[in-house]
């Protein structure tokens, strides 16, 4: 309250949240360069129909394991070269940019809307609810999330839909926590109170009031997610347990490329750099987001 | 200090009831019929198929069920293996020194480097050092470790022949597993060469599996030497004249460490899911192999116990630690 009456005494008006935002985000670089590559991946993904030279789908069997252009017997029609059966990798990688973002979408907003609810009303109810709550997402966490989520698909059958409700299953105690965490810090703030006393109902008063304000928090551990996501879908493909071959995701594609090490390198670097990309891209974006938003970082 | 660990050790029962409860319902969640599972496809007429529901204990209601589980369980009875029939829990037992070779191995790689890169960049704030050391190990949290352990096969096996692709050791030894700690048994059965082949193995794999904690201890420690290098009592020191390695090492380390130690104890749980990948890929006859081609060959008391023994094993390792760092801290054990 004193601050913005002195703010608008001096009439100088506050800068716009997104604006301030961006000051502290554009400071760190690998955020940025992380951002940038994000909305490169999503701009590939969208128009994969568009821009992949050729179908992930199509074998040409007179181009099997064709090195990438540069080398000799490549060509520029296949540019990252071609698999053991013929298929075009730059294309494969293209559409597997769809999946693996498709994978993380999925992922972050199954396990983001039942992580807020959950943790939404067990830290504004409290009570038996809130203990049998915490203790179940205890003891998912007492779990390697990679095996909770094979014995996940073990139960539901190998597919990526499968892989999709395991991963996101197996982070949703992250989400929950935090919202707890959050809920409680907020809701014994004056402002909840005032809300109370003009006659806030309980569902008002979580979504409409307090969830807003515990919203920080959240959004970078979902932009966190999409990595994780992105990586446990890829680790289960890999090992078999996720998308099924022919499917072009990052993972399976190198489920079988073992075999190829001594012949063809570029069937075993392309898929997984493709993976740690993108990975990474969503680490530096959050890590960035989090300098961003928390306010005790701010210098 | 006895009122915290009593509350410790009640804090894990929920958790172990729940895994049970896990891998109980595993069997029970699984789409179709655990007789005719185990029937294969040969099919099995109405009668023998009531007697072996009947043998199995299916024919109980489910409470009762889960009390001859758990029961089982403490007895050390995890069932018998579809394929191999032989007792899961023995099975666990022969495979699981490898695994922990294999761990103990990456969380050394994972601190003789973390460690000191951690420290260095955080006395070095701002420098190449630093961001060089925070860049890689950010790659290094975000690499697909599957993908990884194949380039590292590329690279050293494949072009620089180095070392060897896959296994524990050379066909050309053999060695009784007397302890099943490859490294031991190879000291000790005085064959030349045979300990040289069981390290050359290990080291691929250890980096693969080492290289996540790595990236983590060292992001860790950076983060932790940052904080306490403001403390007043390390500018104290400084103004008293100690020397600035003695700051570093003495007065800043011990207490920089604290949260260091619970997270190397915290990965073990990345650890064991990273030995799933990295036994895949190296085909280290461990556990977590082992449990991959479990659930390939859907072969369930395995899936089950194996489950059941790592998430009790995690547990376990958790709690040690939380006691440790109760020792350790003393701020910790008197909140709790």
């Amino acid at each position: 309250m004193n601050e913005t009456a002195i703010i608008a005494e001096n009439n100088i008006s506050p800068p716009h949240p997104l604006k301030e935002f961006w000051k502290y985000f554009s400071e760190n670089k690998g955020a940025v360069a992380g951002l940038w590559f994000i909305g490169i991946a999503i701009l590939v993904a969208i128009s994969a129909n568009l821009i992949a030279p050729h179908s992930p789908f199509t074998q040409y069997r007179d181009a099997i394991l064709q090195p990438p252009f540069w080398m000799d017997g490549g060509t520029t029609e296949f540019i990252l070269g071609t698999d053991d059966v013929g298929r075009d990798i730059l294309s494969r990688l293209i559409f597997g940019a769809r999946l693996s973002l498709f994978v993380g979408v999925i992922v972050v907003t199954l396990s983001l809307a039942v992580g807020i609810f959950l943790g939404i009303t067990s830290g504004y109810f409290g009570g038996f609810y809130e203990t049998v709550v915490m203790r179940l997402m205890d003891i998912m966490l007492a779990l390697p999330s990679l095996l909770l989520a094979m014995a996940i698909v073990a139960i539901l059958g190998p597919s990526l839909q499968n892989a999709i409700l395991a991963i996101a299953v197996v982070v949703l105690p992250h989400y929950v926590r935090l919202t707890r965490a959050s809920v409680i810090g907020e809701k014994s703030k004056d402002y909840v109170t005032s809300s109370r006393v003009s006659g806030a109902g309980p569902f008002r008063m979580m979504f409409v009031v307090i969830l807003p304000n515990c919203m920080a928090p959240l959004i970078v551990q979902a932009t966190l997610g999409f990595s994780s996501a992105i990586l446990d879908a890829a680790a289960l493909g890999f090992l078999g347990m996720g998308a099924q071959p022919p499917t072009p995701e990052w993972g399976a594609m190198l489920a079988n490329s073992l075999q190829f090490v001594q012949r063809a390198w570029w069937v075993v670097t392309f898929p997984g750099l493709a993976i740690l990309l993108t990975v990474l891209a969503f680490n530096l974006a959050g890590d960035g987001l989090r300098d961003a938003l928390d306010p005790k970082m701010k210098r | 200090m006895i009122q915290f660990l009593a509350k410790r050790l009640l804090q894990i029962i929920p958790a172990f009831i729940g895994v049970t409860l896990l891998t109980f319902s595993l069997v029970h969640l699984i789409p179709g019929d655990p007789v005719e599972l185990r029937a294969g496809e040969r099919g099995i007429d109405p009668k023998r198929h009531a007697e072996m529901k009947a043998a199995m204990g299916l024919d109980k209601p489910l409470p009762v069920q889960y009390f001859d589980y758990i029961t089982g369980v403490f007895k050390g009875d995890l069932g018998k293996s579809f394929v191999t029939k032989k007792p899961v829990l023995k099975e666990f037992l022969t495979l699981f020194p490898a695994t922990m070779e294999l761990s103990f191995c990456a969380i050394i790689f994972a601190i003789i480097f973390g460690l000191p890169a951690g420290v260095i960049a955080g006395v070095k704030r701002g420098t190449i050092f630093d961001h060089s050391v925070m860049g890689i190990s950010l790659t290094g949290y975000s690499m697909p470790i599957f993908w990884w352990g194949l380039l590292l096969i590329l690279f050293f096996s494949v072009q620089l022949g180095w070392t060897p692709v896959s296994g524990r050791l050379s066909a050309l030894f053999w060695i009784d597993a007397d302890t099943g700690f490859m490294l031991i048994d190879t000291l000790r059965s005085n064959e030349p060469g045979a300990f040289k082949s069981a390290l050359s193995h290990l080291i691929l794999p250890s980096i693969v599996l080492g290289t996540i904690p790595l990236a983590v201890i060292a992001r860790m420690t950076r983060s932790s030497m940052l904080e306490v290098l403001q403390e007043d009592y390390v500018r104290t020191a400084r103004a008293k004249g100690v020397s600035p390695s003695r700051v570093v090492m003495v007065h800043a380390l011990r207490n920089a460490l604290i949260p260091v130690i619970t997270v190397i104890g915290l990965q073990i749980g990345v650890l064991l899911a990273g030995a799933i990948l990295t036994e895949t890929i190296f085909a280290w006859p461990g556990i977590g192999k082992w449990i991959v081609e479990a659930i390939n060959r859907r072969d369930y008391p395995v899936v089950q116990g194996g489950i059941l023994m790592i998430s009790s094993l995690v547990i376990f390792v958790n709690l040690i630690v939380d006691i440790l760092y109760g020792i350790v801290n003393p701020r910790i054990r008197h909140t709790a």
